[in-house]
């Protein structure tokens, strides 16, 4: 039989690897929001697990918002993502620093 | 007597009404008006301290212990204002009353030209001598409220009230910067009695739980045999603890060593002040309040031989400085000093009573030297230096008779006042079975001898001997005028006939009844009272004894020095320079005090300013903080690095923490 | 082993193996595509837990639609990958450090000690109830403010994502179907009057 913990262990190495994601591509911010789906997607995974172990569905609304809100933040961080290259040419975060003082 | 609430509150409430209409409206009422409202206030207390004091010795009203008003009641304690009126107290209060009247009427002669002792444009020179009067009668009040107290409280409200207006006094010429000095000493050393003091008070209020004095004295039995530990693990007797405690007020107050310091200078004060305040009365009240405890001092045989060492040590080594004064007013401040080291050492005696006495009788005859020293002044326009006077017998004889008589009183010549009380009080310490009285008992003979040395000597180099002063100032000597005299006149009465009047009953008779209490293993006086058979053969008997024998021996040294073979001073000045150096330098106590307390603060305030102020408040915590913010700020931008993997990654390590917290 | 244990290894293994894919490969239309990898494995486990509408959700929304964008935008974009891989090994290094020991301290904190099979045994079946009829009796009951707040929510990123990448180009040409139709004859057809003119 599959544990709880075997399912949470697989969304803790999923969310461990999207965090080393965002650390080694954090210049390309194209991987950096596909790294953001992927921590989602683990910290699903836990909501999922733990619905079905204690026999709760609100783990599953959880999720159903989640993936309602992660799709609107997909849909306007690639917006963002394409105004930002077009008026700048770069997707590099070193080189977007306007802001910084 | 059913108005005596009246009464006592009239004899307060007299001078003090005196002092506010000429301290507040002294320029409206001009100087007759001041003086006269103050001389009333005054003589209205004296006049019923006198009646209350009669009735008192007939046996009219015994003690009369009643509270006027209540403060406050706080947590079961008691702040009263309340009166104590006993034997004990209404003789105070006649000594101070009259004292103090004497004082205002001489005042009117010796201020009388006060505004040449200011700056032509002082402020404060203004209304000077409404001023004055003003402060004396605010000091009378202040005295009769600390003597006739009937709790802690009102006693250290008299205490600190007499401190300032000493300190008024002394500071009264406020444009001189000697004056200025001296009386900044005298409060800071009075501080320093005074923190003992209230601790003793605080003591006493601690265990006792109360600050009435009957009530203290109907429960101290109980507290004989508590021990308080003040350091470590040493066991103290409380009694002693705030008998001690006490004594150290008593000590700043009435100038014993070492905290004599500031009476010497307070002769910066006008002459009528020092015969007040630093002869006569405030210098007495520590005197007085160690008597009015005379229930608790019984009870410790430590604190008592304290008092008896310290009284003697004071009355012998600051006798001896008497001896190297030139200014005239210092040589009676220093008898002064000596003659309180008598009164301390009869309270260590258990002759409470013989100190009383003496208080009395000294308060008179002082009184009397001091404003016999200020008419010499007055006539010489203000210059105090003996080496300058001379011969003035010719001119002044009212002040040359009553100074002598003075003089003869504090020598304890045969039947003068001075003779009764010192004797009885030399009589009662050899009596005394104390640690240290044997000490005690040879340092008041051979004081005795320094005591006639010293006033003889002031004697004869201003009445006898040819006139040394400058030729413009020998014009102008005369007679001072009639308000000056005539207060030596009435001083030199009680001088003269006090001691006999009294001896039979406040020395060796039961005067004070109830308000002194002595152990019957420490009655020395009651002991002597066996062998008194009246004051005249008490006199007659005084010529065969030592003492007498020394004064004789003092006075004829003064004489033999001071006008047969006047180059001699000068010669033993020469030999034992030494010895003289130590005498000049009052034995280094003001050196010291200068050394090591002032300067010793001074340091510490260097010391906490270099380092506690600039460097610790302004340099560390102060600039300190500034660039420890800037510093980690400069730091922490890094930190602040605008990358957001920067924050995430820091996130995580908080993370990475937390788990590992948990984990582990 | 039982099979429903081979079935949640392999979609784990694979889960894994492509997250792994994603952080690390170089082309991101390759990472895009191991991203969609994931989301089927997920999918997979997630039928494992019986969550059989989100399981469907997921596949829909996220690989039909959201990757789908993803992809465009990667496409469309110009991306110099030469600069943007810029000191991956040595981010590499630090970041796989951090990660085992994030990865590890989180395995021993949901592991076996608080998670296993005796604290959280597996729930009996309920027969035959239907996972999306149970969450949409939740979603239109209890859950029907916070459904219509993602409706909203959806509906102003939607709205967001336009106004932001809408622009007009000056050079660009384009109907304008109101002129268009508000066009009258007198407009485009001029009638000439002239005379015939002799057959040559």
């Amino acid at each position: 039989m599959v544990a709880l913990s075997d399912y949470l262990t697989v969304g803790a190495i999923l969310f461990g690897l999207s965090m080393a994601g965002i650390f080694v591509n954090r210049k390309n911010v194209i991987i950096l929001l596909m790294c953001i789906e992927l921590m989602l997607l683990a910290v699903n995974i836990n909501f999922i697990a733990f619905s079905y172990y204690l026999s709760d569905t609100a783990g599953q609304i959880f999720v159903f918002f989640i993936l309602t809100v992660a799709a609107a933040e997909a849909a306007i961080g690639l917006a963002i993502l394409v105004v930002l290259f077009r008026n700048r040419g770069t997707i590099n975060v070193d080189e977007l620093g306007t802001l910084k003082g | 007597m059913e108005n005596l609430e009246a009464i006592t509150l009239a004899i307060v409430l007299a001078p003090l009404f005196g002092s506010v209409i000429a301290g507040l409206f002294g320029g409206k009422i001009g100087r007759s008006g001041a003086h006269s409202v103050t001389i009333l206030g005054v003589g209205i207390a004296f006049v019923l301290s006198l009646t209350l004091f009669l009735q008192a010795l007939s046996g009219d009203i015994g003690s009369i212990n009643q509270s006027i008003y209540t403060w406050m009641i706080s947590d079961g304690i008691r702040f009263e204002i309340g009166f104590l009126i006993d034997r004990l107290s209404t003789m105070m209060m006649v000594v101070v009353t009259f004292v103090s009247l004497m004082v205002h009427i001489y005042t009117v002669g010796y201020m009388a030209d006060d505004e040449h002792n200011w700056p032509d444009d002082s402020l404060a020179g203004k209304n000077s001598y409404q001023r004055f009067f003003s402060y004396i009668s605010l000091f009378t009040f202040s005295m009769l409220m600390l003597v006739m107290s009937n709790n802690f409280l009102q006693l250290f409200f008299g205490w600190e009230a007499v401190g300032l207006v000493s300190y008024l006094l002394i500071g009264f010429w406020a444009t001189r910067e000697s004056a200025v000095y001296a009386n900044l000493k005298a409060f800071l050393v009075n501080r320093v009695g005074d923190f003992g003091f209230i601790l003793g008070i605080g003591a006493v209020l601690m265990y006792f739980n109360t600050l009435d004095y009957q009530a203290v004295f109907n429960t101290v039995e109980m507290h004989q045999d508590v021990t308080v530990s003040i350091w470590g693990d040493s066991e103290w007797s409380l009694i002693t603890v705030i008998c001690i405690l006490l004594f150290i007020g008593a000590m700043g107050k009435s100038a014993q060593v070492p905290l004599h310091v500031w009476l010497p200078d307070s002769m910066e004060g006008p002459t009528p002040i020092s015969a007040l305040i630093h002869a006569a009365t405030m210098v007495t009240a520590g005197i007085f309040m160690v008597a009015r405890m005379s229930p608790l001092y019984e009870l410790s045989e430590t604190a008592l031989s304290m008092i008896l060492i310290i009284g003697a040590i004071t009355a012998f080594f600051m006798g001896l400085l008497g001896l190297v004064q030139n200014d005239i007013k210092r040589v009676v401040a220093y008898s002064t000093l000596s003659q309180l080291g008598y009164m301390t050492v009869a309270l260590g005696a258990s002759a409470y009573a013989a100190g009383m006495f003496h208080l009395m009788t000294h308060a008179f005859f002082k009184a009397l030297l001091f404003l016999g020293a200020g008419s010499v002044i007055i006539a010489m326009h203000h210059d105090q230096d003996m080496r300058n006077m001379g011969g003035l017998r010719k001119y002044m004889p009212i002040t040359w008779i009553t100074t002598l008589i003075g003089s003869l009183a504090l020598i304890g010549a045969p039947f003068f006042s001075g003779f009764y009380s010192k004797d009885s009080i030399i009589e009662a310490v050899g009596h005394s079975q104390l640690p240290g009285s044997d000490i005690a008992y040879i340092a008041v003979l051979l004081g005795v001898f320094v005591t006639a040395l010293y006033s003889f000597r002031m004697y004869f180099l201003v009445f006898h001997g040819k006139a040394r002063m400058d030729e413009h100032t020998r014009e102008h000597l005369h007679e001072t005028p009639r308000v000056v005299t005539w207060p030596l006149i009435l001083l030199a009465i009680p001088s003269v006939f006090a001691g006999a009047l009294f001896v039979d009953s406040m020395a060796f008779g039961d005067f004070f009844r109830e308000a002194i209490v002595v152990a019957p293993a420490h009655d020395t006086l009651g002991a002597l009272a066996g062998d008194f058979h009246g004051w005249f053969t008490f006199g007659l008997h005084g010529f065969v004894t030592a003492p007498f024998w020394l004064a004789a021996a003092g006075v004829a040294t003064a004489y033999l020095l001071y006008m047969k073979f006047t180059h001699v001073p000068t010669m033993l000045k020469e030999k034992f320079g030494w010895l003289y150096a130590i005498l000049d330098r009052k034995y280094g106590f003001d050196d010291f005090y200068e050394w090591f307390f002032a300067g010793g603060s001074r340091g510490i305030g260097n010391a906490l300013w270099r380092f506690g102020d600039v460097k610790l408040i302004d340099g560390l915590m102060i600039n300190g903080s500034a660039l420890a913010v800037g510093w980690f700020a400069s730091v922490m931008r890094y930190v602040q690095s605008g990358y957001l993997y920067h924050y995430a990654f820091a996130m995580i390590l908080g993370l990475l923490a937390l788990f590992g917290l948990f984990v582990i | 082993m039982a099979f429903e244990q081979i079935v949640f290894y392999a979609f784990s293994a694979v889960l894994v193996f492509s997250a792994g894919v994603v952080i690390t490969v170089r082309n991101p239309v390759h990472a895009a595509l191991f991203l969609v990898l994931c989301f089927f494995s997920t999918a997979g486990l997630w039928l494992l837990l019986r969550a059989e509408f989100l399981a469907i959700a997921l596949v829909l929304v996220y690989v039909g639609a959201v990757m789908v964008l993803f992809l465009f935008v990667v496409m469309m974009l110009d991306i110099n990958i030469a600069v943007v891989r810029q000191g991956f090994a040595r981010y590499l290094a630090v970041g796989g450090v951090v990660a085992i020991l994030l990865i590890a301290v989180m395995a021993m904190v949901v592991g076996g000690d608080y998670f296993g099979l005796e604290r959280t045994p597996v729930p009996e079946p309920i027969g035959e109830v239907s996972n999306t009829r149970l969450l949409g009796l939740q979603l239109y009951t209890d859950y029907v403010y916070p459904f219509e707040i993602a409706s909203v929510i959806l509906l102003v990123a939607i709205i967001a994502a336009i106004a932001l990448t809408l622009r007009r180009r000056p050079d660009s040409r384009y109907q304008e179907p109101g002129r268009q139709v508000e066009v009258r004859r007198g407009d485009r057809v001029r009638l000439v009057s002239m005379k015939s003119e002799e057959r040559r």
